[in-house]
């Protein structure tokens, strides 16, 4: 599904915390880039940058020095405002905790992007629940958090970052609190978003197991990427 | 977009919703109390105007005794029946002068007895007071002039010793006068004082003081002046005569007093106006506290809230966002405190009114007062939580356990 199309690109990225003798470099100059329609898994021991330039490309944070550019912007140059804006419009995510509403229903829960875009209410309504039917939730909207599995979390999240048809999916570890048999699921609803629907997702995950589903793995150690390898099952 | 919010606000209200109910308590209460202190204070004001307004608002009184405040004296001379009628031939702009004294007096009809408050007067009374007859008649003058054993009964007196029906043309018995009951009163309900004026019995002057009083004493004249002429100016006239025929030197202090009703009435609203205004003040502090109720739970809710604004700011929401969902919560919270509020004290100060036998009158301004002041108490005291919240960096936001 790779398209060739750039979509998100790393120039010497370096990220630089605190300041002084007390600073820590989480990323020393890192040159990344991703087409648009890939699978990929990032992965590393902690500490490594791998969670930093999750931020980073999540643009809930900004690089200390070197470009990021996303869809051919330099994100570094946007303000707070623009980059709520740019996640609003072309990123969706997926946190390893879920991080539902609780006592909202699943249709709530997915509907909640949209509100933020502005999407009447009818539209909202029946997107939402495409995105349900797409996860393999049909029939479980009513229910809350709290009357779901894992598992099902874990989907009703990834309708959430779904619903509003993102360039990328940013997925931190979405597997981390699940058990192998739901992990699997997971995955292979991931890969049959990437292969069917086209979209792009960026995955960090401990787990070699899960980043095979992915069609390339990218290693972190120390603040740069140390290896880079298509199609490979991680070792 | 704001209706979107307001939307988000009351999903939120609604999955706390036993706290949210807690949370406005507060704020209902507050507004409660206003409005029914209001309601309640501004009722108890128009009653005490309607009683004087029945009372005569052109009656002025003239009591013996220095000026101490209503119904109080220091022990003057009393009057004599020659003052009333000097007021009455000299002064022009008076219509009606009623020479009064009164008594308390057992009244006695078969086996039923009650303790009432006699009144030796004469027919002008009626018309100084704003009475009229309901059945039988008035005095004649020469029932007046002999002091005849007849009298005039009020409501109460009527029903204590006949029961609910009758009364007239029969025989009643004061100490040791026994009267014909020649005529009866209509009703006049409390005064503003909160006495019973139907629990009098009306005898004429000169029957009184030889009967019941034994002496020729006129404790006080009531007197009403004309409808466009000033009463200051009857007043000072009233105050210049009687000074002459008590024999007052020019040092001396009055020793009578010529009390107006408006003076009164201005009195009593005032002093129902003050307390309502003083009750409203209290029961407004009880809104500031509301308002701080939900700035601590609104506090408490963004705390508790931390990760759920960090995937809100992460999924799309501007600080705008979050700033006006919270803040959106705090004034729909407090305004459907109000509105709760309303409602109770609608219900409240209906049935306060009856208890306390006052109108019950409803006061739009109030109401919309109230409301708009809950809601901007969710404003003020939202705002600071509102602020916290927006402000949270949605990377440590969702980091926070």
């Amino acid at each position: 599904m790779n398209t060739g199309r750039r979509l998100i690109e790393f120039k010497g990225v370096r990220k630089v915390y605190g300041k002084g003798t007390a600073s820590m470099q989480a990323l020393r100059g890192v040159d990344l880039a991703i087409d648009e329609g890939e699978f990929v898994a990032i992965m590393g021991p902690s500490g490594s940058g791998k969670s930093t330039s999750m931020n980073i490309l999540g643009c809930l944070d900004t690089p200390t020095s070197g470009l990021y550019s996303f869809k051919g912007v330099d994100v570094g140059k946007l303000d707070r405002t623009q980059r709520a804006l740019l996640r609003r419009y072309y990123q969706g995510f997926v946190f390893q905790g879920f991080n539902l509403l609780n006592r909202t229903s699943a249709l709530e829960n997915v509907e909640l992007p949209l509100i933020y875009r502005g999407t009447q209410a009818r539209q909202r309504r029946e997107q939402a629940l495409n995105a349900l039917e797409t996860v393999g939730l049909k029939g479980w909207e009513s229910h809350t958090p709290g009357e779901l599995s894992g598992g099902q979390q874990q989907r009703v999240a990834i309708a959430r970052a779904i619903v509003t048809k993102p360039a990328v999916l940013l997925a931190d570890e979405p597997t981390g609190n699940l058990d192998t048999a739901r992990s699997r699921e997971i995955m292979e609803l991931l890969n049959t978003l990437n292969s069917t629907d086209g979209i792009t997702i960026i995955m960090i995950t401990h787990e070699p197991d899960m980043a095979a589903y992915a069609k390339r793995v990218i290693h972190f150690r120390d603040g740069l990427v140390e290896t880079d390898k298509q199609n490979g099952r991680a070792d | 977009m704001l209706w979107n919010t307001i939307l988000l606000a009351l999903r939120a209200i609604r999955r706390n919703i036993l706290r949210s109910f807690l949370t406005v308590l507060g704020i209902v209460i507050g507004v409660a109390a206003v409005i029914t202190m209001v309601t309640i204070g501004r009722g108890a004001t128009v009653q005490v105007q309607q009683q004087i307004a029945s009372m005569g608002s052109n009656m002025l009184m003239l009591v013996p005794g220095k000026r101490l405040g209503p119904g109080q004296s220091s022990g003057s001379a009393p009057f004599k029946i020659s003052d009333a009628d000097a007021i009455a031939k000299e002064i022009g702009s008076i219509v009606a002068v009623a020479p009064v004294s009164s008594q308390s007096v057992m009244a006695i009809f078969g086996n039923q007895n009650w303790t009432t408050q006699v009144t030796g007067t004469n027919n002008q009374y009626l018309k100084v007071t704003n009475r009229s007859i309901r059945g039988g008649r008035e005095f004649s003058d020469s029932e007046l002039r002999s002091g005849a054993a007849v009298c005039i009964i009020g409501e109460t007196v009527r029903k204590k010793l006949f029961g609910g029906q009758g009364g007239l043309e029969e025989k009643i018995r004061l100490q040791k006068l026994s009267c014909d009951v020649i005529g009866l009163l209509e009703a006049k309900g409390q005064s503003s004082m909160g006495m019973d004026q139907d629990d009098i019995v009306v005898i004429p002057l000169s029957a009184f003081q030889r009967r019941i009083s034994g002496n020729q004493d006129v404790s006080m004249i009531q007197l009403s002046v004309k409808q466009d002429a000033s009463t200051e100016k009857a007043q000072s006239d009233i105050r210049t005569l009687m000074r002459e025929r008590r024999h007052l030197s020019a040092s001396d202090d009055d020793n009578f007093n010529v009390m107006d009703m408006k003076e009164i009435a201005k009195m009593l609203t005032g002093t129902t106006q003050l307390l309502t205004a003083l009750l409203s003040a209290v029961a407004a502090v009880s809104l500031l506290v509301g308002g701080i109720g939900i700035m601590n739970i609104m506090l408490v809710s963004v705390t508790e809230r931390i990760r759920e604004i960090g995937v809100r700011l992460a999924i799309g929401a501007l600080e705008y966002d979050v700033l006006m969902q919270f803040l959106v919560e705090a004034v729909v919270l407090s305004s459907l405190g109000g509105l709760i509020g309303i409602a109770l004290a609608t219900a409240g100060s209906f049935f306060a009114a009856r208890l306390m036998q006052v109108p019950y009158i409803f006061n739009p301004g109030i109401n919309v007062l109230a409301f708009l002041f809950s809601a901007a108490i969710g404003i003020i005291f939202g705002f600071f939580p509102a602020r916290r919240a927006a402000r949270l960096d949605p990377i440590d936001a969702l980091r926070h356990e």
